[in-house]
């Protein structure tokens, strides 16, 4: 990348915060690993990221030392895992800025928790004496993009078959960023929710929200950011993007499986029916009826992912003692590395900005005429692992005339090493395939 | 991991010279024809397969599709074994076909029964790309099903 003299006065590029990314990988064992004889060159975190030591730790020690179910034991061992698990809770509120730790509910995943928000939706719809902002009927419309993870198209288009709402969506421009020159048609009084991807998981665009959501605020409608691809890759501030619901996964931010957040405001998760029914959500069961306990208990029937939860916040600590303003700046210059070095091979056509802004480090592309899985197949066969297909995005494959990608993408510990590699390895392709 | 025993010269060069590609009409306006459409969910590849037959012999099969190498070549193979062929036989084929690709690498192909779908028992190694073989085969089925030449008895069984 080459840098050009900024006035001095203005921030330079000395100010932006940085860290060891060879220590950060030492964190990682499984970077050390070989694949097919070469060395690990893992370019698929968009779909999942790799776990530090320290998460590893605290994850085999939580069941080593502390395991115990939660919320419901006075024994020494239930209160030490029930403070893990609310300790989390609460290292996970402060890492999104969330105003209490009441408001963030833990879910299986972020398709789990937009499945939560949706279904509230439907059940509130059910019940006459329920909050008008959840409720959904015909002549409603739930608002989406049509560069959505399926899990943000398929739970809202079974919402509007069961309610009668009608589902829109906005489109996408040519160079894959949201195009919303129609928002003012779209987003009505008519509008009860728009779900909307922060940073698309194939395009790598990053949404900027601003005017969204002031027009959703003047329609009275709610504003959902699914961020499973942000919030591991940027400082995020739940205050600050004025937001309703935010969703995210643990797996993407060097968390376990298992583990996912639904964040909402105190007073909207206070309005919003349960969705599953079973124990640790009540208040009181009687034979004739239930009452439910406030958020975000309410939302976590049975017994939930408790050392999953626990290894999240570890990874939120980790996270943190490097700095999110760091690892985005560092997958910013990877990015615009890796967009220039993309561009030097021929045939190769990028799907989504081609600059290094509104953008993060996951970028799709076609290599000629050859098939993603052929792509990815002489790729892993050198060690480089990147994800082919539609990336669960497939209306965004539909847009841009493509049945599939080829897809890298990038994180904390990515090297521009690694990004020559990838580059040396589509040249291999090309001879296979040319 | 040797790529070579995956992408064999034989699938290479199928994939880039395909046979009998394209969707065509019966030559006999008497014949049954049906196709079958199939997709892949995890990565998006397409394949329609059509037969045309008499009734006993499969006098064409057609196809049309997009996907990747192992895929598209495997649709070439299918049609160069069992256009032509009697049912009965080409469901010996299928059967043997499918067979190898379940394998896991372990089943030894013969190449008397699969011709050039013996170039596919690299495939077979790789569990992520099995699907891609079958994915016209499982259509051809489908297919002949429709046009009522269904499947052979044992595979009934």
């Amino acid at each position: 990348m080459t840098s050009i003299a900024i006035p001095s006065g203005m921030p330079q590029y000395d100010d932006v915060p940085r860290y060891d990314v060879a220590a950060v990988r030492a964190d990682f064992p499984i970077l050390d690993r070989e694949i097919n004889g070469h060395p690990l060159v893992y370019l698929d975190s968009a779909n999942t990221s790799h776990k530090p030591r320290q998460v590893l730790d605290v994850l085999a020690e939580h069941y080593a030392r502390h395991n115990a179910n939660v919320s419901r034991s006075v024994h020494t061992l239930g209160t030490e895992a029930t403070e893990a698990y609310e300790g989390a809770r609460a290292k996970i509120a402060a890492f999104i800025n969330a105003p209490s730790p009441d408001e963030v509910v833990f879910t299986k995943n972020s398709t789990e928790a937009i499945n939560i928000v949706a279904y509230a939706f439907s059940n509130a719809s059910l019940r006459p004496d329920a909050d008008p902002r959840f409720r959904l009927g015909p002549g409603d419309e739930v608002v989406i993009s049509e560069m959505e993870h399926h899990s943000n198209i398929v739970p809202w288009q079974l919402l509007c078959e069961r309610t009668g709402a009608t589902l829109r969506w906005f489109p996408v421009t040519d160079s894959g960023r949201l195009d919303e020159s129609g928002l003012e048609d779209l987003v009505t009084e008519r509008t009860k929710i728009v779900s909307l991807v922060h940073m698309s998981n194939i395009l790598g665009t990053v949404n900027a929200t601003a005017r969204i959501t002031e027009r959703v605020r003047q329609v009275g409608a709610l504003l959902l950011l699914d961020c499973s691809q942000s919030v591991p890759h940027l400082p995020m501030d739940v205050v600050d993007y004025d937001a309703d619901f935010i969703v995210f996964t643990g797996h993407k931010m060097c968390g376990p499986t298992g583990i996912g957040v639904l964040w909402g405001r105190a007073e909207l998760l206070a309005a919003m029916p349960p969705v599953f029914g079973g124990g640790s959500m009540i208040e009181t069961v009687q034979m004739a009826g239930s009452t439910y306990a406030p958020p975000p208990a309410r939302f976590e029937a049975g017994t939930p992912p408790i050392a999953e939860a626990v290894a999240l916040g570890a990874a939120v600590d980790y996270l943190s003692g490097i700095g999110m303003k760091a690892i985005q700046w560092h997958e910013k210059e990877l990015t615009a590395y890796a967009l220039d070095a993309l561009a030097t091979v021929p045939g190769l056509r990028i799907f989504g900005p081609t600059v290094p802004v509104g953008r993060g480090g996951t970028i799709s592309f076609a290599l000629g005429d050859v098939h993603p899985h052929d792509v990815g197949q002489v790729l892993d066969s050198l060690g480089v692992q990147v994800r082919v297909g539609h990336h669960c995005a497939r209306p965004v494959c539909t847009r841009f005339g493509v049945p599939a990608t080829t897809r890298a993408s990038f994180y904390l510990y990515t090297t521009t090493e690694e990004i020559d590699a990838l580059v040396a390895g589509l040249e291999q392709v090309r001879k296979v395939f040319g | 991991m040797q790529l070579e025993s995956l992408y064999q010269e034989i699938i290479l060069d199928h994939y880039k010279h395909p046979h009998g590609r394209g969707l065509r009409d019966a030559d006999d306006p008497a014949a049954h024809t049906a196709e079958a459409h199939h997709v892949n969910p995890t990565c998006g590849d397409e394949v329609t397969v059509r037969v045309a037959t008499d009734g006993s012999v499969l006098t064409d099969i057609s196809y049309d599709g997009m996907g990747c190498s192992i895929s598209q070549a495997s649709a070439s193979v299918l049609h160069e074994l069992l256009s032509g062929r009697g049912a009965g036989e080409a469901f010996v084929v299928h059967e043997a076909f499918v067979e190898l690709m379940s394998g896991r690498g372990q089943v030894t192909p013969d190449e008397d029964v699969l011709g050039d779908g013996v170039a596919f028992a690299g495939v077979a190694r790789y569990p992520a790309r099995v699907k891609c073989a079958l994915l016209p085969w499982m259509a051809f089925k489908d297919a002949a099903a429709r046009a009522g030449v269904g499947v052979s008895p044992e595979v009934k069984a």
